[in-house]
Order: structure tokens, then C-alpha cells, then sequence
């Protein structure tokens, strides 16, 4: 697949149109590297011109600061905003909500200042701007719910883009009682991804997954890669894997197009 | 000539709300031991979110009947309290219903039944709050923080509404004369012909009686809001109008932190080098928060705010999968440091004498911080504009940054980001071999 990185760029004098931020799900996840890679995807399929940092790239330190440790995220930060600044990057686009947060609202006031889009958002502009067109007939009629990544939807307001693009789809998006504002976390985010759980009754996926399920889906959309991998759990505690798949956005795009 | 009423009200009067200037300066005196912040800017945004978040209650109404009955009750309060106006006027000049002859018996006996009317719905809406709260199930009032003074304080505000409503309507119904004009009894002419028996001096006992006892209980009202989470009545509007306008997922930068890491990253930097004078002043002598003037000001006026309503707690994860953790027991934690704080600083002629104790682990357990999951469901769900996750993350940064008490794995996950730029254990080099895995 072809991935060309800001270094191969620089050496034929070239500057992409966009970044792609791939995070460090997207780049070491199993389940995550398929997003990046259906990404990748509609990305050619579009014919945008990006590429990624690849080994330059570094953890944003979203982790780090949620999990209390300001000085470890201000120094990823500050060198990530030096190799960022000395490609003079304008736009990022990344499948990960934690990465899309901290780089487009923590990143600024320490000399990081881009226009940051999730990917969702950027494949609705290559919508809008005539780039790309989603085919509506694979997956017609499929029963689909999306879960909000916290991180895309309280954090940052961003509720639409997914939707707009799971509706033309030409699917049956089913919305779950929590949605939008009042969404329930997958269990993920605040650095509980790399921790086990305080005591309590249950836990966080669990509840979500059977929140998912109550809207009788065939496919949990998220857009997400933290989100995805707990759902993804969820289903698999639930034994309900032979009939709800969960899916991030770009890769249900992807599989609709035939990419 | 009678003047002994007159000056018993205006002592009464100036007792009541010298107590509440009093009350309300400590508050203003505690609320100030926290951390500057600014929230000066755009004031004009800040205007409408007051307006439309406090005044208008636009996130009241997203639970709909609990919303709907908060409205009446608080439409209520704001406009019974311009009787109340007349009330005290009349009890300084010693008159009665003063305001009639200006307003005109017309127009006076509509406001009167307006207000009537209004009492009466009040009634109605508290006797169904104190049903919500007591007899149906409903798990936001039934935590493990809602018992003892906390649910006592949410009952008697309400027993206190139900007595002030219910001795406004006899008020009026054993007033001879304003039922015999007959305009605007509109809800106590259904109760007056229980008085009918009574001789009209008996009558009038009453009436004066329940007036006194009416404006007393408001001026005692008025000053167990001290002592309440009934404060949110006055504070919803400062803290609505000083909430946070960025994004919720935007965690402030330390700025003290990015000084010291650009003279880490700096290779000129001589890190021998003598600090500048006043250099030294310039790191803080504490990252984090383990006590509430650690904490900003605004945090601070979140816990005098909060109504512990529970809503954040309801639409919590970690509440709701059974972990220690309540955002609203954060936000009620965070206010009892703060008051006992205050009342040492009174007990010790205005100076803190140090106690022992702090706000983390004495309050706060690390539990409860480390339950956490930053989904910011807390912040969108309050009614007035609180954000309990603030406090939480200030807490996690004390605790990893001045005591590098994380948990294990978080150690573990931060060593890996140090080392290999990734939250797990993976080569750096090995970044991007996705793209060739299939
Ligand atoms: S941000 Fe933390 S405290 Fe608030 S609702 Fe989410 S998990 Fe609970
Ligand atoms: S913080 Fe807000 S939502 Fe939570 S109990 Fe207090 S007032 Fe209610």
C-alpha cells in the first residue's frame, strides 16, 4: 500500500495537501491498522495527495495528560510540534478523536497551530468538494447504530459528519437512547485503555454494548479506534459476534465502494 | 399610636439580612482562597450563557418533567418575591397592602391573583419534588452520598416552600376586607370559608399571624441558603456567566510545565546555569491539587453551586457500573473541605491554622480519581454549568506529578510513551509497517 511519508516527500521537494495523523492505535492496534488502512483507501480513491510522519510520528501525549502527567504530554507535544512546524504542516487528518482533541485545541497555545479535521469530517468535504462519491447500494438497508466517541462529540461538538456519511451509506441508521450529547463512553477514554477497571458492578463496554444492542443493529458504526476495540469486546462478552459486527466509518465506506 | 410592630419588624428585618450580608461575605472571603483563573473574556458570550443556562433554564428542560416542575417553582419564587416587596413596605410603615390604592383595585387584585395562583402551583410542584425524592425509586436521589443531611436538606427546602405557599393563601384568605372586594382571591376564597366560624377578631389573629410568621420564615429562608445546596439559587448566575466557553475536551496547558520542558529541549540551555533572579518564583511550589486552594476560584464556586441534583452522577460511566466514583459527590466533597476550611479560618481570627487534613484522601479517595474516563458526561449534563472533571483532573496531576502514585499499568503506559513514543511497547521503527500489512 502505498503511504508516503513527510521525509519522501521533502526529498522531491514536495508538500502534501493534507497529514494524516495516524496515532498510535492506527499504527500498532491489530484492529486499528484496518481502519488506517481503509482510510489509506479512500484517500487514494479520492486522489488526495498526503502522507504521514510514519516513524517521525510520536504519541500525542493525550494519555499522558489525562492521566495526570502534564510534563510528559507538554514534552511529546513540543517535539511533535517541532517536527510538525519544521514540515510546515497546515492540515491533519486522523481517525482518532483523541488525537484530532489534543492536537486541534492543546496543541495551539504551545506553538502547534493547524487545521485539524477527523477523518469523518475530512471524507465529507471530499464529498463536497466533488472528490468522492459513497456507494449507497452495498450495504442498503442494513440496520445501523453509531456509538459518539466522547472525544469527537461532548469533547469537541462534532455529532453530524458521522452521521451524514452512515446516511449515505443508503443504511438504516437506528440511533441508541444515549446518543449525541447524552452518549454513554465506551469505558476507553482518561487512560483507562491501558488500566483495569476500578471495583465496581460492571463494566463500562458492557453497559454500551447492551445500550448497541437495544437498537437491534447488524453494525455498530464507530469512528474511533479505542471505542472500536471496546465495542469489539463487548460483543464478543455478549457471544453476539455472528450477528452484529462493529466497524469504523471508514472502513464501512470502503467496504460500500468496493476499495 | 402603636409603633412597637413597626420597630419589631425593622429589627427583625435588619437581623435577617445582616446575618445574610454576613453569610454571603464568607462565602465570597472562601470562594477567593482559590487560584486566579481568568474568565474575563468574552463577556458577551458569557451574558447569554447566563441568560440562557440560569435565567432561562435551557438545561433544566432537557429532563422534561423534572423541568417543567422546576420552572413553576422557580417562575414562582421570582415573581411571589414582589409581594414580598409590599410585604416589608407595609411592615416598616405599618400599613396594609400598600400598594393597592397605587396600582388600582383592578390591577392589584389581578397581580394578587397571579401570585395566588402561582402559590398554589408552587404547592402543587413541591408536593410532587418531594414524591420524586421519596417515594418513587429514582436512583440519582437514593446514592450512598444522599443520605443523612444532604436528602434532610433537599426535604426541608421543600417543607419550607410547602409552609411559605400554604401561609401566603391563609394570608389572604383571613383577610376580611380582600375578600369582600373580592378581586383577586382567586385560590384563597377556596379557603376562606374555613376560617367562616371563627369571630372576626380571631379572624384577624390569624391573618396576622400567618403574615409574621410568612416574612419570618422568608428572612430564615433567606439565610439557611447558607447552610444548603439551595445556595445555587443566587450562585447559578455568577457560575453560569464564569463557565468554561472552550471546547470540553481542551485541557489547559501549564504554563509553568512548558517553561521548564523548553529548557529541557533546549540545547543551548546551559543547564548549570545560576536561575535568573525571580527565576525561582516562577515554578509553582505544587502541581496539581490535594486541598481546595489548590484548586481555581471557579472550581470553588462550582462546589458552592452545585444543587446536587445528580444529574452528572446519573449520566456518569463509572457511576453507573457500580465504581466508587460520583461526580456529584466530588463537586458535595469539595464543598464540605471548603466550608470546614472556612471555619477554621473563622475560629482562628482569620488566618488557616493547618489541621492535618486535605481534600485528597481525607475527601477524595484516588479510587474514585482514578475511575474516571474524562467523558465530560458530568459537564454536559449539569444545570448550571459545573464541571466536576476539572477538580478530578487537577487531583490525577497532584497525585502523579508531586507523589508519582499512579496506578501500575499507567506507570508502565507512561514509560512507554517516554521511551518508544507509544502508549504501549512497541519499536518506534516498526511505526508504520501497517501500511504493508494486509
Ligand atoms: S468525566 Fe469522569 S466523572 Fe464525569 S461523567 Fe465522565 S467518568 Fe464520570
Ligand atoms: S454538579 Fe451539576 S449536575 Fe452534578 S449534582 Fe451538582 S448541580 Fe447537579
Amino acid at each position: 500500500m502505498n503511504v508516503p511519508t513527510m521525509a519522501d516527500m521533502m526529498a522531491q521537494g514536495k508538500q502534501p495537501e493534507v497529514l494524516f495523523w495516524v496515532g498510535a492505535a492506527g499504527s500498532y492496534d491489530d484492529r486499528a491498522k484496518k481502519i488506517s488502512r481503509a482510510f489509506v483507501k479512500i484517500l487514494h480513491a479520492a486522489s488526495v495527495d498526503f502522507a504521514v510522519l510514519g516513524t517521525e510520528e510520536s504519541s500525542t501525549g493525550d494519555a499522558a495528560k489525562r492521566a495526570g502527567n502534564e510534563f510528559l504530554f507538554q514534552m511529546q507535544a513540543l517535539m511533535n510540534i517541532e517536527v510538525l512546524n519544521g514540515y510546515e504542516v497546515k492540515k491533519i487528518v486522523t481517525c482518532d478523536p483523541h488525537s484530532f482533541n489534543t492536537l486541534k485545541n492543546e496543541y495551539p497555545s504551545l506553538g502547534g497551530k493547524y487545521e485539524v479535521f477527523h477523518h469523518t469530517q475530512f471524507i465529507q468535504h471530499l464529498i463536497s468538494e466533488g472528490r468522492l462519491e459513497i456507494d449507497n447500494t452495498t450495504l442498503k438497508g442494513k440496520r445501523v447504530t453509531f456509538h459518539d466517541p466522547c472525544y469527537l462529540g461532548r469533547a469537541n461538538e462534532v455529532y453530524e459528519s458521522p452521521r451524514d456519511l452512515i446516511r449515505r451509506l443508503g443504511v438504516n441508521l437506528t440511533e441508541m437512547k444515549r446518543h449525541k450529547g447524552t452518549a454513554l463512553c465506551c469505558g476507553a477514554g482518561g487512560a483507562q485503555m491501558f488500566k483495569d477497571a476500578e471495583k465496581g458492578d460492571k463494566e463500562i463496554n458492557i453497559l454500551r454494548t447492551e445500550d448497541a444492542l437495544e437498537a437491534k443493529p447488524q453494525i455498530i458504526a464507530t469512528g474511533c479506534p479505542y471505542c472500536n476495540t471496546m465495542m469489539t469486546d463487548g460483543i464478543k462478552f455478549k457471544e453476539k459476534e455472528t450477528e452484529v459486527v462493529v466497524k469504523d466509518i471508514a472502513e464501512l465506506i470502503s467496504e460500500a465502494n468496493g476499495l | 399610636m402603636n409603633y412597637i410592630s413597626n420597630v419589631l419588624f425593622g429589627v427583625l428585618l435588619i437581623i435577617g439580612i445582616g446575618f445574610f450580608v454576613n453569610n454571603i461575605q464568607k462565602i465570597f472571603r472562601n470562594i477567593k482562597l482559590g487560584k486566579s483563573i481568568n474568565r474575563n473574556d468574552n463577556k458577551l458570550q458569557r451574558l447569554k450563557n447566563m441568560a440562557m443556562i440560569a435565567l432561562g433554564q435551557s438545561k433544566m428542560v432537557k429532563r422534561p418533567f423534572s423541568g417543567f416542575l422546576h420552572i413553576i417553582v422557580y417562575v414562582g419564587f421570582v415573581i411571589i418575591n414582589i409581594e414580598v416587596l409590599e410585604i416589608v413596605v407595609d411592615g416598616l410603615l405599618g400599613t396594609h397592602r400598600i400598594f393597592q390604592p397605587y396600582l388600582g383595585n383592578a390591577f392589584y387584585g389581578f397581580l394578587i391573583g397571579v401570585f395566588e395562583v402561582l402559590a398554589a402551583l408552587v404547592f402543587i410542584a413541591v408536593v410532587l419534588f418531594w414524591l420524586r425524592r421519596n417515594v418513587s425509586n429514582i436512583k440519582r436521589f437514593l446514592s450512598k452520598e444522599m443520605t443523612g443531611w444532604p436528602k434532610r436538606d433537599g426535604n426541608l427546602i421543600l417543607y419550607f416552600e410547602m409552609v411559605l405557599m400554604s401561609l401566603f393563601i391563609i394570608m389572604n384568605a383571613t383577610d376580611t376586607a380582600f375578600q369582600e372586594a373580592g378581586v383577586g382571591n382567586v385560590v384563597s376564597q377556596l379557603v376562606a370559608p374555613i376560617f367562616e366560624s371563627y369571630s372576626s377578631e380571631t379572624i384577624h389573629t390569624i391573618e396576622r399571624t400567618a403574615w409574621w410568621i410568612h416574612i419570618t420564615g422568608i428572612l430564615v429562608f433567606l439565610n439557611y441558603l447558607f447552610y444548603s445546596k439551595h445556595l445555587h439559587i443566587l450562585l447559578a448566575f455568577p457560575n453560569t456567566y464564569f463557565g468554561n466557553l472552550k471546547p470540553k475536551g481542551q485541557f489547559p496547558n501549564s504554563e509553568a510545565v512548558t517553561k521548564e520542558v523548553q529548557l529541557m529541549m533546549d540545547p543551548s540551555a546551559d543547564p548549570y546555569a545560576m536561575p535568573e533572579e525571580g527565576a525561582e518564583e516562577d515554578v509553582p511550589e505544587k502541581f496539581g491539587a490535594s486541598d481546595v486552594a489548590d484548586l481555581s476560584w471557579v472550581q470553588l464556586l462550582n462546589a458552592y453551586t452545585c444543587t446536587e441534583c445528580g444529574r452528572c452522577t446519573s449520566a456518569c460511566p463509572a457511576s453507573l457500573t457500580g465504581k466508587e466514583l460520583s461526580p456529584r459527590n466530588i463537586m458535595m466533597k469539595t464543598r464540605d473541605r471548603l466550608e470546614e476550611v472556612g471555619r477554621n479560618i473563622d475560629d482562628n481570627n482569620g488566618t488557616f491554622k493547618d489541621d492535618g487534613k486535605q481534600l485528597l484522601n481525607d475527601y477524595i479517595t484516588p479510587e474514585e480519581l482514578w475511575a474516571c474516563t474524562s467523558c465530560n458526561a458530568c459537564v454536559e449534563e449539569c444545570p448550571v454549568s459545573i464541571d466536576p472533571l476539572s477538580i478530578i483532573m487537577d487531583m490525577r496531576k497532584y497525585l502523579v506529578m508531586e507523589q508519582s502514585a499512579a496506578p501500575q499499568e499507567l506507570n508502565m503506559m507512561m514509560t512507554n510513551v517516554e521511551n518508544n513514543g507509544a502508549p504501549w511497547q512497541y519499536n518506534q521503527q516498526d511505526r508504520l509497517n501497517w501500511a504493508n500489512e494486509e
